[in-house]
């Protein structure tokens, strides 16, 4: 309640307040757009049930956002006192529509509203702050500047992505997985082995393996191999870590039982220790899915063909087009996220049973 | 990289004679190996540039003397363990700290910069941590961004972190730093958000009838609790703040550090300064999680903790 009235003073406080060259009067539908959601967040202030108090605030949320956009998109140059003052307003009355979205439940949608809302108003007050304090574009592009790179540019970055992602990545993360994951059974199997190479692999852990790029990339030439070896490298110790804690999860009882079934090492390893180590496996997988990605454009900068996200990032660097470097980031950042989305549906299929997901 | 935090006071830890075999022994014989399997593949990656030479020389030339030039090679594509160790001993310990050739320069250029983003990157996550544990709104929308974030390729973009961070005004130590605390707040607020809400409803119950503010709580419950958590965290922490301080060298830009001695071994064919730095950056990797296991080991003697 308090923070909603402290939104409605700042708020008010800006639409009085100089704002830009033309004003508040000189912009009627930003004047419109800005009295309407301050009528909104105010009628919020009635009792009038969650419901509908939610509607209003969200609504009043959205109408206020237009106006700071529709004052800064005009040739007014800089951003004046008033819209400051009104854009802190919002975030005030922001903040009390997620607290408003934070209490609903944490099933289906209503888990994905809040942070899609964050998420999304990061972005608008990046937009607004950008424009408004004149950022200069190398410093910090607009959204919709690398919204733009990403719409007219595609046809350079498709096969830049193909180059990293689809051939180096995933062959690398594939084989470097399943390596970390032979190994750690044959680890298990032969405990001298497991001995030597666990206190190793928590050593590796401390050390900065991106630092062998330049040596891979000597020795498998300037193409994706090159890139792929990298990633195989980085994804093995997780993976080897993780998948030998998991062999070891299965708890006694249950291997006590399948000796009483005279179950034999195959037997007990397929039925009982690998179902039980999946969880961990998982878990290494989602750490490296980003990892492997990482490593990828780092080993790029070491040399590769014309084409590939890291040399993209190298290149646009040189020449300061900012803009086109933010574009590839969002590129990775999404294919990242998209790789590790995939990864965590899976591990809920094939984990169903465990205690996380059955809450 | 960095899955597990090492806990090296511990395995250093002396114990009977027949424990440090049964623990040294099996590590031992796979670094042995190691070393082995280091040299045959040496012999066999630069046994044809050897090959070549020797050739063109027009002489006769044995086995042995093929043996012994693979390991004797100034550029190799891949040296030999003792040409990496004479390497490595003469840059750090014959060369005077100051010079440009000393390692120990290079690497005091790292550790700083690494410390330097280790501890804004702690204050950060101990900060988002403390408002994610006492606000449903930031738990909600932030706590999910907080882990999208680190899909973002930041190694990748660190150099160019470094060169617009450069064209403002920002120079030496200070965007490296940036770029290790981007990498260091994750671990961090993950593990802290976890310890903050380690201690059982039972006791916060007990800070309820005492009618404790939510700072005493903080203060009295919630920390001593987060200990734990927070050690294993930065233990994460320091590693990758590690790596990020190197990345963010690797710019051409930057003169001094690990990663542009990485970077200019790299352009001039210089495989055992490579070498000899990816040795230093280890062991300063393995060192710095050992310095945060003793604080941690002082601070659980500290808090009168069996450690």
């Amino acid at each position: 309640m308090k923070l909603r009235i402290a939104a409605l003073l700042l708020m008010i406080a800006g639409l009085l307040a100089p704002a830009g060259a033309s004003g508040w009067l000189g912009a009627p539908v930003a004047l419109a757009c800005a009295l309407a959601a301050v009528l909104c967040a105010g009628a919020g202030l009635g009792r009038w049930g969650t419901g509908l108090e939610r509607v209003l605030t969200i609504f009043a949320v959205l109408v206020g956002a237009v106006a700071p956009l529709i004052l800064l998109a005009g040739p007014f140059g800089a951003a004046a006192p008033g819209i400051w003052l009104f854009l802190s307003g919002w975030a005030l009355l922001l903040w009390n529509g997620l607290s408003l979205l934070s209490r609903l439940p944490r099933r289906g949608a209503g888990a994905l509203a809040a942070p899609a809302a964050f998420g999304m108003a990061l972005l608008y007050l990046w937009q607004v702050l950008v424009v408004g304090f004149a950022v200069p574009q190398v410093l910090l592009p607009a959204p919709t500047q690398v919204g733009h790179i990403l719409a007219t540019r595609l046809d350079i970055l498709w096969p830049d992505f193909q180059q990293t992602f689809l051939k180096a990545v995933l062959s690398g993360y594939a084989i470097g997985c399943a390596a970390g994951f032979l190994v750690a059974v044959i680890a298990d199997r032969v405990p001298f082995v497991k001995r030597g190479l666990l206190p190793l692999s928590g050593l590796v852990s401390a050390l900065p393996i991106v630092g062998i790029a330049p040596i891979l990339v000597m020795w498998f030439g300037f193409d994706w191999q090159s890139k792929a070896a990298v990633v195989v490298v980085v994804t093995f110790f997780p993976m080897l870590v993780n998948a030998l804690a998991g062999l070891a999860a299965a708890d006694a009882m249950q291997r006590d039982l399948m000796h009483s079934y005279a179950a034999s090492y195959v037997q007990t390893l397929m039925k009982l220790r690998l179902p039980a180590a999946l969880p961990f496996v998982f878990n290494a997988l989602k750490i490296n899915s980003t990892l492997a990605l990482i490593a990828a454009i780092v080993a790029e900068f070491f040399g590769s063909p014309i084409l590939g996200l890291g040399f993209r990032i190298s290149a646009e660097v040189a020449r300061l087009n900012v803009d086109v470097v933010w574009a590839v980031i969002a590129i990775a950042a999404l294919a990242g996220s998209m790789f590790y989305g995939v990864i965590a549906v899976v591990e809920r299929a094939c984990t169903f049973w465990h205690p996380s997901y059955r809450a | 990289m960095t899955t597990d935090a090492v806990a090296l006071p511990a395995s250093l830890r002396v114990g009977t004679a027949a424990g440090v075999i049964h623990r040294i022994g099996p590590v031992a014989v796979i670094v042995a190996a190691l070393i082995v399997v280091w040299y045959a593949a040496a012999v066999w990656l630069n046994a044809p540039q050897v090959i070549d030479r020797l050739n063109s020389e027009q002489k006769p030339w044995s086995a042995g003397e093929l043996i012994d030039a693979t390991w004797s090679m100034e550029r190799p594509v891949l040296p030999a363990p003792h040409q990496i160790a004479q390497n490595f001993y003469e840059t750090v310990f014959q060369t005077p700290i100051e010079s440009k050739r000393s390692l120990v320069y290079h690497a005091g250029v790292t550790v700083s910069a690494t410390l330097l983003g280790f501890v804004f990157g702690t204050a950060l996550g101990i900060l988002l941590a403390v408002g994610i544990v006492h606000s449903p709104v930031l738990d909600r929308s932030l706590l999910p961004w907080i882990i999208a974030s680190q899909t973002v390729p930041i190694l990748a973009i660190a150099p160019m972190v470094v060169v617009v961070l450069g064209s403002i005004g920002f120079v030496g130590l200070f965007p490296k730093a940036i770029i290790s605390m981007y990498l260091c707040f994750f671990p961090v607020t993950i593990g802290m958000v976890k310890g903050l809400r380690s201690p059982d409803p039972l006791q916060l119950d007990l800070m309820r009838t005492y009618s404790a503010s939510p700072a005493q709580v903080l203060w009295k419950l919630r920390w001593p609790a987060a200990i734990d958590f927070l050690f294993a965290s930065l233990k994460v922490a320091i590693a990758t703040s590690l790596v990020g301080a190197i990345v963010g060298e690797l710019p051409t830009g930057a003169q001094a550090g690990l990663g542009a001695r990485l970077l200019s071994g790299s352009y001039y064919g210089q495989t055992i300064q490579i070498w000899s730095a990816l040795i230093m950056a280890s062991i300063i990797g393995v060192a710095l999680v050992a310095a945060v296991g003793l604080v941690e080991h002082l601070v659980a003697r500290q808090m009168g903790r069996p450690a």
